[in-house]
């Protein structure tokens, strides 16, 4: 298995590669870390003419803190995503969920802008981004767009990138301090693709109603889902066993998995509202405890 | 824009060669440098006998092209030796607590632990075998190469005493079918 021939293009700037993409478009594909889109390229499912490589590109290598949100290059690595303090400080979960992608060896080479580029329906990026509400920004010599998840992930594998556009910068909301949250997830191992995951960011009162609910699911889907309906129907309760049984049969309710290798589509539906009882579960203790945001 | 030039360091080595942009990392140490250390398992990340360091961090040398590791630097197995030629504590290790059945996957299992105990100097047993997830094994089981790592964690601990080995295998008994 090895790629076909292309041409390599190393640019040196983001605007020569906006020209690039602007002058190949489809017959161009972005390289970054590789991890995604050097095993699609052995098994010859892409054969791109151009492959440009933007891993070293400087200027969208960058976490900072933005208003209210934190913004993250691009070409951020998944281990710099791990190890920063400033994650760990204004958004924990997107720290949680990361140890959950691949493996270490992935995570040294991987970069975020990759992962959301593949637009994998059960990777761990996407589903948090969704359940935060954060934004993709993707530029082209146009200019720049800012889309949701919902505008960015169409289906399987499918993004409304267009061919001439690269990510820039993902924007992740920052977390209240108020704020628990989980993220859970069943592979077949560790660093394994999700049979189903889910995230959960939960606040609640003094009297531990719950004043505020996001919920995301990943692995179910098309693309990863917001469970909104979930959302609205814990709103001003308490999370009390029966509510959380609720849940899981809503959940069960609002995905529509499909059946591979590895599970059934039975299985993953029922695997998806257990975890999404267990991730809220555990949020809600945790924010019981008011320290949920560092564990 | 079909051929360039790669330049990098491997083992401490400069080298320098034209090939074709899309040769992997993993070919261009095996075919054009000859250091056939590194082995070729899945070639879609998945099984990390190709793992090496890249600055010290361990990758999957499958998922990257030659030209993207120009002008860095890289080690594999064959950098784990001792100066005099004999085995490193770690893969005596490996040796002593039979980490090994075949062998094709221990040149990436010895990577990816060379880095992970230089971040983590004494690793519980569930953050080894965590760290191992991404390499399979098809012989052991990995009980014995979780055993090999703790072996090596003790060695390097006590640093230089000769203590009896912690591996729970009786390697004596087995030394006369080893073939190396």
């Amino acid at each position: 298995m090895k790629p076909a021939v292309f041409n390599y293009i190393r640019p040196e700037s983001v605007e020569e590669t906006l020209q690039l993409l602007s002058d190949y478009g489809d017959d161009a594909k972005i390289l970054s870390g590789g991890q995604s889109l050097i095993p699609v390229l052995n098994m010859r499912l892409s054969t791109p003419k151009y492959l440009i490589d933007i891993g070293r590109l400087e200027g969208l290598n960058y976490i900072r803190e933005e208003g209210d949100h934190l913004s993250v290059g691009a070409l951020v690595k998944h281990k710099d995503i791990e190890s920063s303090p400033l994650v760990k400080e204004l958004c924990p979960i997107l720290g949680e969920a990361i140890r959950w992608v691949g493996t270490t060896q992935i995570r040294n080479r991987g970069t975020i802008g990759g992962s959301i580029a593949h637009g994998d329906p059960s990777a761990e990026l996407p589903c948090v981004l969704a359940a935060l509400r954060g934004e993709i920004v993707v530029a082209s010599l146009e200019g720049e767009d800012v889309l949701s998840p919902e505008e960015f992930f169409l289906t399987y594998m499918l993004t409304s990138m267009q061919p001439d556009q690269v990510i820039k910068e993902i924007r992740f909301p920052i977390m209240s301090k108020k704020s628990a949250f989980s993220f859970v997830e069943v592979a077949r191992t560790h660093g394994d693709f999700a049979l189903a995951e889910a995230a959960v960011i939960l606040e609640t009162d003094e009297t531990e109603t719950v004043i505020k609910a996001q919920i995301a699911v990943g692995g179910v889907n098309p693309t990863p889902t917001v469970l909104e309906e979930v959302e609205d129907h814990i709103m001003g309760k308490k999370l009390t066993d029966e509510l959380l049984t609720e849940v899981r049969r809503m959940t069960e309710g609002n995905v529509d998995p499909e059946s591979d290798l590895h599970g059934t589509a039975e299985y993953r539906r029922e695997l998806v509202g257990v975890l999404v009882q267990r991730a809220l579960k555990t949020a809600g203790e945790r924010v019981k405890k008011g320290a949920g945001r560092h564990e | 824009m079909n051929k360039r030039i790669v330049a990098l360091t491997i083992n401490g080595v400069d080298v320098q060669r034209k090939v074709a942009s899309r040769m992997l990392l993993t070919d261009f140490i095996r075919d054009e440098l000859k250091l056939t250390g590194t082995n070729v398992g899945c070639e879609h990340g998945v099984c990390g006998a190709c793992t090496i360091l890249l600055n010290g961090e361990s990758v999957r040398s499958c998922l990257m092209l030659a030209v993207q590791a120009d002008g860095y630097e890289i080690e594999t197995v064959e950098s784990l030796q001792n100066d005099n030629g004999t085995l490193n504590t770690l893969q005596q290790s490996f040796k002593d607590c039979h980490g090994l059945q075949c062998g094709f996957c221990t040149p990436g299992f010895l990577m990816t632990v060379t880095s992970f105990l230089k971040e983590n100097e004494d690793p519980t047993e569930e953050e080894i075998r965590e760290a191992i997830s991404g390499n399979l094994c098809r012989c052991t089981g990995y009980a014995n190469i979780v055993k090999s790592v703790q072996r090596t964690v003790q060695s390097q601990r006590t640093s230089k005493s000769l203590t009896e080995p912690v591996c729970h295998t009786d390697h004596k008994q087995n030394e006369t079918v080893q073939i190396s």
